[in-house]
């Protein structure tokens, strides 16, 4: 814990195009708890596209090259050891490049002859750690300084944690997770729990935290989205939580969207609000809402934390 | 057998508390089924052994051979089993009962709505709603 309490004080940030266009909430809450907690993001230069679904779908190797090229400007350009990507698909491709590279010898062929024809340095495996926000607040400043500095407590709030499917899947591309009870667990992860109990809120049984959102169904089967969805909402309330705490652009804005739109087409209301769970942890630090992108979610909130006192 | 769309009425009519009455062996069931035609989609027997005494969890690891990504669905049938023994220990008229059956339902109807979405995509790509066989086609 102290090694990576000092190892993950300064980061290399890689926001990823969610947190850049979709996602502007989770981005500036990010920034805002990192700054209200005294830790460091350093912007990764020029960064691209982790080769999310779209271009993995194609051809993998390519995704491998494109993370290969964000850790290799983290590395190479910048001199950092740890990039920290809070999109949970651009932290999954980056964690599956590195085990690719390790494990793949055509991988590094294809990463090495990419990487000369576009003229940086070639990525090698080893020189960079991806983590997620979660490892970032959770090993810098853990559960008890975080509670040391909450200003506003959560107390009361009901929280059902949504950690979605990338976030622990496929279990081999993350060695760090099923280490024991300080680390993340890939069935029951409990990393954002035990920070949002840091801060005062009662997290709910949950049983569905790392089920499908049905993201990628989205253009291809809106209703099918829209069902897994509202499923998971339906959960979430039927457990007794006010709210859904997320860590994964594409489940939070697919969360409300299909929440919007379950109303529309299925006749079906819910009342649980989606909010990051960087939010939540910038309001308990005192923030305001503005601050933590309340105003950009697409549903609104803010009556509802008015009520709740933390406003 | 009964079909995707069948199974999912009768989950949402139970969801949505149409005076449906369902049991945890019910649910199970549905459970099984859902992954029985996962299995027979793609041209496999649906084994009838058990995994740690549930033939739920013995069918998602024979759907999961082959197609990793099937593992995705491995903790929703975990926690199916997890609730099935949940409500065996239960009094059948109390209040824990009731939320724990709603409960179950809920991640049946996850179950049947997840593995209902990967037969429709058929082929599948690398990860769990990915659809790699459309992008192929079009190359």
């Amino acid at each position: 814990m102290t090694d990576k309490r000092t190892k993950y004080q300064k980061v290399a940030y890689y926001p990823g195009c969610a947190l850049d266009g979709t996602a502007t909430a989770y981005d500036r809450s990010t920034r805002a708890v990192g700054k209200a907690l005294g830790l460091d993001l350093v912007d990764v230069k020029d960064w691209n596209c982790c080769g999310a679904m779209e271009v993995k779908n194609i051809d993998e190797k390519i995704q491998t090259y494109l993370s290969s090229r964000v850790m290799s400007i983290a590395a190479n350009e910048m001199d950092m050891d740890v990039v920290m990507a809070p999109c949970n698909g651009c932290y999954h491709n980056l964690k599956k490049a590195e085990y690719d590279l390790k494990n793949d010898e055509k991988s590094r062929e294809v990463v090495n002859k990419l990487s000369g024809k576009a003229g940086h340095t070639t990525y090698q495996t080893g020189q960079v750690e991806t983590i997620h926000a979660l490892d970032w607040i959770r090993d810098t400043i853990g559960e008890e300084g975080l509670g040391k500095r909450v200003k506003n407590s959560l107390k009361g709030l009901k929280i059902a944690n949504y950690y979605g499917c990338m976030y622990t899947r496929p279990r081999h591309i993350f060695p760090e997770k099923d280490q024991g009870p300080s680390s993340e667990s890939t069935s029951k992860p409990h990393f954002m729990d035990d920070l949002l109990a840091a801060a005062g809120a009662v997290n709910v049984e949950f049983p569905l935290k790392t089920a499908c959102c049905g993201g990628a169904h989205t253009l291809s089967d809106s209703d099918m989205s829209t069902k897994l969805v509202l499923n998971i909402i339906r959960a979430a309330e039927a457990a007794g939580a006010d709210v859904i705490a997320t860590e994964c652009p594409t489940c939070h804005s697919g969360l409300e969207m299909h929440q919007i739109r379950a109303e529309k087409r299925f006749g079906a209301e819910t009342k649980v609000k989606i909010i990051y769970f960087t939010q939540l942890l910038g309001l308990a630090l005192g923030l305001k809402p503005k601050k933590v992108g309340i105003h950009e979610n697409i549903s609104d909130s803010l009556s509802f934390l008015k009520e709740k006192g933390l406003t | 057998m009964r079909s995707l769309a069948e199974l999912e009425t009768r989950l949402e009519s139970i969801i949505v508390g149409e005076g449906e009455k369902t049991s945890a062996g019910e649910l199970l069931k549905c459970g099984e089924e859902i992954l029985e035609r996962w299995i027979e989609a793609k041209e496999g027997n649906p084994t009838t052994d058990k995994y740690e005494g549930f033939r739920l969890l013995a069918l998602q690891r024979q759907g999961a051979r082959g197609d990793a990504s099937f593992n995705a669905c491995r903790e929703t049938c975990r926690e199916l089993v997890y609730h099935f023994n949940l409500l065996s220990n239960m009094n059948s008229n109390s209040k824990d009962t009731t939320s724990c059956l709603q409960m179950m339902t809920l991640v049946t109807n996850h179950l049947v709505l997840f593995v209902g979405g990967k037969i429709q995509q058929a082929g599948l790509g690398e990860f769990c709603c990915s659809a790699k066989p459309l992008h192929e086609k079009e190359l």
